[in-house]
C-alpha cells in the first residue's frame, strides 16, 4: 500500500513538474565531447544546444511546445553513433544531426526504415540531394561537391576565368569523408584543363612529412584541403614550414575553424577556407543569446566558444531545425509534431534573406528553398581568410555559386545507382 | 646527380628526423617494460597529460575550472598570469612524479606478482582514466604549445645542400632540435643507469626482481622511480609533438607509432628504441617516395606495421631485445 502511495506521489510530482514527454519536441544531439576529435565536436554541440535553449527561454519553445534536448556521446565513432541512434529511435527524435560522414552512411538506411529525418549539413552522402531516393535525408544548404565546385569557381575568378595548365593538389583525409570531392574535382579538371594531384593522409593525420615533401617537389599552384581534427593544424604548420604561399592554400569548411589555425600561430596568416555561414559576434542574435542563455548561466559547455566558427555552425544547424519544425507545424496545423511531420517541414523549408534578418542573422547563411528534387539547398559558400594578427576570420568574398548543373548530374547518377542496389523506387513522399 | 636520387636523399633525411620523434615516444615504453615487465598502454596518454599540464601552467589556466564553474556557477578560467616556460616545465615534472606515486600507490602496489596481462589490462584502464581526468582538469579544446623551440625550414641545411647538389633539402628545425634533445635524453638515461646508485638499483630490478629484493632494493621505490622517468620522457615527447600541431586529445594516438618501433628495436633496449625509430622513419618515407606513384599515398600508417610484422617473422625479440631462450 505504501509503495502504491509512493508511486502515485512520484507520478503526481512528475506531472506537476512540467510537460510530459509527449508534449515536448525532442531534438537529440549526437555529439562528441571526448576522443581525438572532441575539439571540433564540442563547439558544434554547444552552439546547437544554446540556440535550442534560447528558443525555449525566449519564445517558450516552438509554437508553444517546449523543446526537449538529449545528448548522446559518439566520440566520432561510427559504432557508437549507431548505438546512440538505437537508444533514441523510439523516443520520437524530430531530426538527427550525426556530425560524422561515417555515422551518416550507417544511419541512412535505418532512418529510411524508421521514418526519422536526418540533416547532414555540409557533410554525409552528397547524392542525398536527390530527395526522390533519399526521402529522409537532407543536406542543405551545401554539400561536399558544392564545396569543391565553389573552390574551383573562386580560383577561376582569381585567374581571369582560366585554370588551363594550373596544377591543383587535393590533400585529403583518407576516409569516406576525405575522398568525397575527388569525383567532382576530376570532372572539373576535364572541363577547366587543370591538373589534379590527389594526396591522401591517413587518420588522424599527425604525421604528414611525406605528403608535404611531395607537395614541395610537385610545386602545385594551389593546395585544396579536405581535413578534420588534428590533420588541419598539422597541414597548415607543414605548409608554413615549406613556405608554401598561404593564400594559395584553401580548406573545406571543416578545415576552417579557430581550432585549425590557432595552434600554428603567425604561420597560419593568410590561410583560406570555405565558409557555409557567417562567423563572429556581429549578429543581432547574440544580444538575445547573451541575455537569455549566457547571462542566465544556461549555456552548454563552458560558454567560451560563443561566436567561433564551429559554434556558429552548430547554432545554424539548430536554427534550420527550428525553422523546419515551424514549417511542419504550419503544414499540419498541430504544434506537437511527429518525426514524419518534421520531414515534411524540412522538405518544404524556405529560407529567405528577410527571414534570416528577422531571426537576427542577416546574411549569415544563403537564401534557399528545399524541394523533393533538391534536398541540398543552394550550395553557395563564401571564402574566408585567417588574419593571425587580429586572430579572426574575415570573409573575403560574397556567396559563390557552385556548378549545380554538373553536381546534380553526378548526384543523379550516384543516387540512382544507390536506388538500384537497394531496391528503392525513386519517388517523392509529398 | 639525378633528381630522383636527390629527392630520395631528402626523403631519407626527413625520415631520420621523423624517426627520432617516434623514438621519443617509444623510449617511455622501453623504460617501464625494462624495469617492471609492463607494457604501458597509457604511455601515449601520459604524453598528452604532460603536454596539457604544461600548457595549463604556462597559460595560467585554473585546473578543474569547468567542474568548479558547473558546480558553483562561477566563471573562473584563468589565474590572470602566465608562468614562464622555465618554471612551467619543472612544475609539470613535479606533477608527473606525483602521478607516478599515485599510480604505484593505487594501481601497481595491488598487482604485485600478477600475470603480465593483468598489469597490461590495468594500464588500459589507466589510459582511459587519465584521458578523462586530463579532460576534466584542463578541458578538451585545442591548445597552442610554445616553449620557444624554432619551427620551419632550416635555411642552413637548405643552403648547404643547395651548394653541394644544386637542390636545397627541406628539414624542419623542430625535428632537428628533437634529434638533439633525444641525444641528450639518451645520454642522461645512460649516465643515470650506469653511474648512480638509483640507476644501478633500477638495472638490478630489471635483471631479476627476486634477487634485487633479496639485497634490500625496494621494488615500490624503483617502480615510482621508473614511472617518474617515463613521465618525464612522456613530457619531452608531448612537448615535441604538441609543438608540431597543438595539444589536443589525438596526441595520445602517437603511441600507435611507437609499437612498430618497439617490435623492431626490442622492448628492453634504449638504443633499440632509437635505431627502431630511425629504421621506421626512413623506411616509411622511402617507401612512400618510391611506391606513391604506383599504389597512391597514405602508406605511412600501415607500412610501419608491415615492416614490424616482417621483423617478427625473423627476429621476434627485435634488433636489440633480449634473446628468447626456452628450455624444455
Amino acid at each position: 500500500m505504501k509503495m502504491t502511495r509512493l508511486a502515485a506521489a512520484i507520478a503526481a510530482t512528475m506531472i506537476a513538474a512540467g510537460p510530459t514527454l509527449a508534449e515536448t519536441l525532442h531534438f537529440p544531439s549526437l555529439s562528441y565531447r571526448t576522443g581525438p576529435f572532441a575539439a571540433g565536436g564540442i563547439p558544434f554541440a554547444d552552439g546547437y544546444s544554446d540556440y535550442l535553449t534560447l528558443i525555449n527561454e525566449r519564445d517558450g519553445g516552438i509554437g508553444g511546445v517546449p523543446i526537449r534536448q538529449t545528448e548522446c556521446e559518439t566520440a566520432y565513432n561510427t559504432e557508437r553513433g549507431v548505438e546512440c541512434y538505437q537508444s533514441i529511435r523510439g523516443d520520437s527524435p524530430l531530426v538527427l544531426q550525426p556530425l560524422s560522414t561515417g555515422i551518416t552512411y550507417q544511419l541512412i538506411p535505418r532512418t529510411m526504415e524508421d521514418g526519422i529525418p536526418m540533416h547532414t549539413m555540409g557533410y554525409g552522402r552528397t547524392s542525398a540531394v536527390n530527395g526522390e531516393v533519399f526521402n529522409w535525408t537532407f543536406n542543405y544548404p551545401a554539400n561536399y561537391w558544392d564545396g569543391a565546385s565553389v573552390i574551383i569557381n573562386y580560383l577561376l575568378d582569381e585567374n581571369d576565368g582560366s585554370l588551363e595548365g594550373k596544377k591543383i593538389a587535393l590533400l585529403y583525409h583518407n576516409s569516406a569523408y576525405g575522398r568525397e570531392p575527388i569525383p567532382t574535382l576530376t570532372r572539373l579538371a576535364e572541363r577547366h584543363g587543370y591538373e589534379l594531384l590527389t594526396i591522401g593522409v591517413d587518420s588522424p593525420g599527425q604525421e604528414q612529412g611525406s605528403q608535404w615533401l611531395q607537395i614541395r617537389r610537385e610545386r602545385p599552384d594551389y593546395v585544396v584541403m579536405w581535413g578534420w581534427g588534428v590533420m588541419n593544424p598539422t597541414a597548415i604548420q607543414e605548409a608554413a614550414n615549406i613556405r608554401f604561399p598561404m593564400e594559395n592554400f584553401i580548406g573545406v569548411w571543416w578545415s576552417g575553424s579557430q581550432q585549425d589555425v590557432l595552434p600554428v600561430g603567425a604561420g597560419a596568416h593568410g590561410y583560406k577556407a570555405l565558409a557555409m555561414h557567417g562567423t563572429g559576434m556581429d549578429y543581432p542574435i547574440y544580444e538575445d543569446m547573451q541575455r537569455y542563455v549566457i547571462d542566465a548561466g544556461k549555456y552548454a559547455g563552458t560558454g567560451d566558444e560563443v561566436g567561433t566558427v564551429l559554434y556558429s555552425r552548430g547554432m545554424y544547424a539548430a536554427m534550420l531545425a527550428v525553422e523546419a519544425a515551424k514549417k511542419a507545424q504550419e503544414i499540419h496545423g498541430v504544434a506537437a509534431i511527429t518525426p514524419a511531420m518534421m520531414r515534411d517541414g524540412m522538405a518544404n523549408l524556405e529560407i529567405t534573406e528577410e527571414l534570416m534578418a528577422e531571426l537576427g542573422l542577416p546574411n549569415f547563411g544563403p537564401a534557399f528553398s528545399v524541394a523533393c528534387e533538391n534536398h541540398g539547398g543552394s550550395g553557395a559558400a563564401m571564402i574566408q581568410q585567417w588574419d593571425a594578427n587580429a586572430g579572426e576570420w574575415n570573409l573575403i568574398t560574397d556567396w559563390i555559386e557552385p556548378d549545380r548543373e554538373l553536381i546534380m548530374e553526378m548526384a543523379m547518377e550516384d543516387s540512382l545507382a544507390y536506388a538500384a542496389e537497394n531496391n528503392i523506387e525513386p519517388a517523392c513522399l509529398n | 646527380m639525378p633528381d630522383t636520387l636527390l629527392f630520395a636523399m631528402e626523403a631519407a633525411l626527413n625520415g631520420l628526423t621523423a624517426g627520432v620523434m617516434y623514438a621519443l615516444v617509444a623510449l617511455g615504453f622501453v623504460l617501464i617494460f625494462k624495469a617492471s615487465g609492463i607494457f604501458n598502454f597509457a604511455q601515449g596518454v601520459m604524453a598528452l597529460f604532460a603536454a596539457l599540464t604544461l600548457v595549463g601552467f604556462q597559460s595560467g589556466q585554473i585546473p578543474f575550472s569547468h567542474l568548479i564553474n558547473a558546480i558553483l556557477g562561477t566563471r573562473l578560467h584563468h589565474f590572470g598570469w602566465n608562468m614562464p616556460t622555465l618554471l612551467a616545465i619543472p612544475a609539470t615534472v613535479a606533477v608527473m612524479i606525483l602521478l607516478a606515486i599515485v599510480i604505484e600507490r593505487f594501481v601497481l602496489k595491488h598487482l604485485v606478482n600478477q600475470e603480465p596481462i593483468i598489469l597490461f589490462m590495468a594500464t588500459i584502464g589507466l589510459a582511459y582514466l587519465l584521458e578523462g581526468f586530463g579532460d576534466i582538469m584542463w578541458g578538451a579544446e585545442v591548445k597552442a604549445l610554445d616553449v620557444g623551440l624554432p619551427k620551419g625550414m632550416s635555411d642552413t641545411v637548405d643552403e648547404l645542400t643547395f651548394n653541394w647538389f644544386g637542390y636545397g633539402f627541406f628539414i624542419d628545425r623542430l625535428e632537428l632540435w628533437a634529434a638533439g634533445i633525444a641525444a641528450v635524453l639518451v645520454a642522461s638515461l645512460t649516465i643515470f643507469s650506469q653511474y648512480t646508485k638509483q640507476g644501478r638499483a633500477l638495472r638490478a630490478v630489471a635483471d631479476d626482481h627476486q634477487a634485487a629484493l633479496s639485497v634490500g632494493i625496494s621494488l615500490r621505490y624503483i617502480w615510482v622511480l621508473t614511472w617518474s622517468i617515463a613521465g618525464i620522457v612522456a613530457l619531452v615527447a608531448g612537448i615535441m609533438w604538441g609543438s608540431k600541431s597543438g595539444v589536443q586529445f589525438s596526441l595520445s594516438l602517437i603511441a600507435l607509432k611507437a609499437l612498430p618501433v618497439l617490435i623492431l628495436g626490442g622492448f628492453t633496449s634504449i638504443p633499440g628504441a632509437i635505431v627502431g625509430g630511425l629504421i621506421i622513419g626512413v623506411g616509411e618515407k622511402l617507401f612512400d617516395f618510391f611506391m606513391n606513384p604506383i599504389i597512391g599515398g597514405a602508406t605511412e600508417n600501415w607500412f610501419a606495421y608491415m615492416l614490424a610484422l616482417v621483423f617478427l617473422l625473423f627476429r621476434p625479440q627485435g634488433l636489440f631485445g633480449e634473446k628468447i631462450i626456452e628450455r624444455v
